[in-house]
């Protein structure tokens, strides 16, 4: 089962290999992978996509709780919560089929930010579910270019993931 | 406030930390740390021959002490030579603190000479580590260091350290902190209440109980608690080989080692118990052997473990406890007495008659070859008795290991060094070398296989420099005796690249050509006297050669992807 896991942790460099290091090392896979500072300068949270069962998952977070750096972190599929991706995509389309782009950028509430010649340039965000059902309605042909910032995400209501 | 220089900061805040030995080799980056060395007379610098022999030396003297050993090695080379020691410490849970030198900050990521990224290549190997960046911050990281090193559970901590941080011209103000904390490290303490009761009430109600204990019983400094605990319960217990020594081998209720290696009787007891008390284990699979399903398929498992990821991670635990073992098991002491429930003694008494049975089996009789050939177990029972099993004894990695295991029944903690975790070829010697240092006036053996011995040997000149009297007692069957065991039973007897004998050094003048005393044993009929006449050898370093008999296997062994109760008890038996 697909889970996204979310970790508050140390500002430091070396950090953020550490965490990508127990990955490869204990043979867990990374789907998607998101870091950046918070509101707390000394902090940043890493968000990250994984799969396996609940046995693995355990293991994963219990693994990732010891890393010296990670101060706190939680599985946000356990609960309710928003995910999102941001996607840029680059689609060529000229002619009728331009018409045809648009339709569909309206359709999935996405936003054309750049247009130069016939190259569209897309901004998507959703779940990451919905930007691949984009990416699948588009077709192959006219895609040149996708760039993903990979999920991250909150949990609903009054939980959250702060110190 | 004081002023010192970075490199002064690094070893006033060793001497600080309570620190008196450490173990290192120099080289360019770290010449200035050196010089701060050489100025002071606090802190005890001993130079090895090889950077992997510090890393061990260190580890030993950890192991036998509790204290965290030191290592101090310069960059590139000197860095990388001491990763196999800090992956045999990080595998056993051991606390060393490793100081590297590095190239100077302006220059990492240059390729410079003697460069490498060692917070990087030690990563999958260390609990935490460091780079200095200022030299400011050079006794808070020294401090952080130690208590990630020696809290939790233990293991190495690497602290690298680029030349201009230490540089003797820049003096800043020193101060050692006095505490320490960490948002992000919290260890911890004692157990859970409700899930001890659970785990007491389980255990009150057994009928068929087996105790199980490891490493982290010795590393926790349980080693009391669970005597008491074992003797209130009158159940059988059995020690992983990181766990020998923390109850005493020479008490009834003490079935051996359990595992590959271990005895009839205790893996026969771990198959058929209904209540299994795990403590400071891991559930190896040295000891689950490579099928854990068929693991104990009637107990339920009760887990102490301070380790929250070790929990679960093989064997699921009925009633995990997460906690330091000492607190932990004297809770349950507590809950014991004053629990409504007793022992069910019928049960137990029927228990023993049954592992008495097993016991009949004497799976560990050594029966003498009668040609006057040495068998491998008897050397180690003749240093037992030597030594009345008071010695600290390390070893390297192969069959003399189990034997040494199987063999010198240890009664006490932190006696009985060894790379059990990572399987560390050449990591006996240095160790010994380490528990001499930390016991001047103890018998240090180290009990090793001529293969391991030439992966270290080395070290033969730090021992004449410091007068190191350990002795060295090498198993020497011409062989790579557990690979040649190996290929003996699953690979039709090819013995590929696993023998030597042509090739071999007379060990005895080899350690006469470094100064020491070397003596050579080939009968049966010789070995207790040239056995006791190395070890009345107080002053000396003595490498006792024994020529043992090739091709004797360790027994029992357990039988690939079976489940415990499935070993070869013998050539040519098997359960």
């Amino acid at each position: 089962m697909r889970h996204i896991i979310s970790v508050l942790m140390e500002n430091e460099p070396g950090a953020l290999s550490r965490v990508v290091g127990l990955f490869s090392q204990r043979n867990y896979n990374i789907d998607s992978l998101t870091v950046a500072p918070t509101e707390d300068e000394s902090l940043s949270r890493l968000t990250l996509t994984t799969r396996g069962d609940n046995a693995r998952i355990e293991q994963i977070t219990k693994h990732l709780n010891k890393i010296v750096d990670v101060v706190k972190l939680v599985d946000l599929t356990e609960g309710a919560h928003i995910e999102r991706e941001l996607m840029l995509i680059k689609v060529k389309a000229s002619g009728a089929h331009r018409a045809e782009v648009k339709r569909t950028v309206d359709i999935f509430r996405g936003q054309v930010v750049d247009l130069t010649g016939n190259v569209f340039t897309i901004q998507l965000t959703g779940a990451g579910e919905k930007l691949d059902a984009f990416i699948l309605t588009l077709g192959d042909n006219v895609v040149l270019e996708v760039a993903r910032t990979g999920v991250s995400g909150v949990s609903r209501g009054e939980k959250t993931l702060a110190l | 406030m004081e002023q010192l220089s970075g490199g002064e900061m690094l070893i006033r805040a060793l001497h600080d930390e309570g620190v008196e030995i450490i173990f290192g080799y120099p080289g360019g980056a770290v010449l200035h740390i050196y010089d701060a060395i050489f100025r002071q007379d606090k802190v005890e610098h001993i130079l090895v021959r090889h950077e992997q022999a510090a890393t061990h030396a260190a580890d030993g003297y950890a192991r036998s002490t509790g204290k965290a050993g030191v290592i101090l090695v310069t960059s590139g080379p000197g860095a990388t030579n001491a990763i196999t020691g800090i992956a045999t410490a990080y595998m056993d849970s051991i606390p060393i603190v490793v100081i590297s030198g590095q190239v100077e900050s302006r220059m990492i990521g240059s390729d410079g000479f003697q460069e490498t990224d060692m917070v990087g290549v030690s990563r999958p190997v260390v609990k935490h580590s460091f780079m200095v960046r200022n030299a400011a911050d050079i006794p808070l990281i020294v401090k952080k260091a130690f208590h990630i090193a020696t809290t939790g559970r233990p293991g190495p901590v690497v602290i690298d350290v680029p030349k201009d941080a230490t540089d003797p011209k820049i003096k800043l103000p020193y101060e050692y902190p006095a505490e320490i904390k960490l948002r992000s490290y919290q260890v911890p303490g004692k157990g859970h209440t409700g899930q001890i009761k659970k785990a007491v009430e389980a255990l009150l109600s057994a009928k068929r109980p087996m105790i199980y204990t490891g490493g982290g019983v010795i590393q926790g400094n349980g080693s009391e608690q669970l005597i008491k605990l074992t003797q209130k319960l009158g159940f059988p217990i059995t020690n992983t080989l990181m766990g020998l020594g923390a109850y005493p081998a020479s008490n009834k209720q003490f079935l051996g080692m359990l595992g590959m290696h271990g005895t009839y009787e205790a893996n026969m007891a771990m198959h058929y118990c209904d209540v299994l008390l795990g403590i400071g284990v891991r559930f190896d699979d040295r000891v689950t052997n490579s099928d854990a399903s068929k693991f104990c398929p009637d107990a339920i498992i009760l887990h102490i473990d301070i380790d929250p990821a070790s929990i679960s991670k093989v064997v699921p635990a009925d009633v995990p406890i997460v906690g330091a073992v000492a607190p932990v098991l004297d809770e349950m002491m507590d809950l014991i007495n004053n629990s409504a429930n007793k022992v069910d003694k019928q049960a137990l008494e029927i228990w023993w008659k049954q592992i008495g049975q097993w016991r009949d089996k004497a799976c560990l009789a050594v029966t003498p070859s009668g040609d006057g050939t040495i068998k491998p177990q008897q050397v180690v029972q003749a240093v037992f008795e030597i030594t009345k099993g008071e010695a600290y004894v390390s070893s390297d990695v192969g069959q003399h290991q189990m034997f040494a295991a199987q063999y010198y029944g240890f009664d006490k903690p932190r006696r009985w060094l060894n790379s059990g975790g990572l399987g560390t070829m050449g990591y006996g010697f240095p160790a010994a070398i380490g528990a001499q240092f930390a016991y001047p006036d103890a018998v240090c053996v180290c009990i090793t296989g001529e293969g391991s011995f030439m992966m270290n040997q080395q070290e033969l000149a730090t021992c004449m420099q410091y007068k190191l009297p350990i002795k060295i007692v090498c198993l020497n069957n011409r062989a790579l005796g557990m690979v040649k065991q190996w290929q003996d039973m699953q690979y039709g007897g090819r013995h590929s690249h696993s023998t030597y004998a042509e090739s071999l050094p007379d060990f005895a003048k080899l350690v006469e050509a470094y100064g020491h005393v070397g003596i050579k044993i080939e009968k049966y009929g010789e070995l207790n006297d040239k056995m006791k006449e190395a070890f009345a050898l107080k002053d000396n370093l003595v490498f006792v050669d024994v020529l043992v008999d090739p091709d004797e296997h360790v027994y029992p062994m357990a039988v690939k992807g079976g489940a415990m109760k499935d070993m070869f008890l013998s050539k040519s038996e098997r359960t």
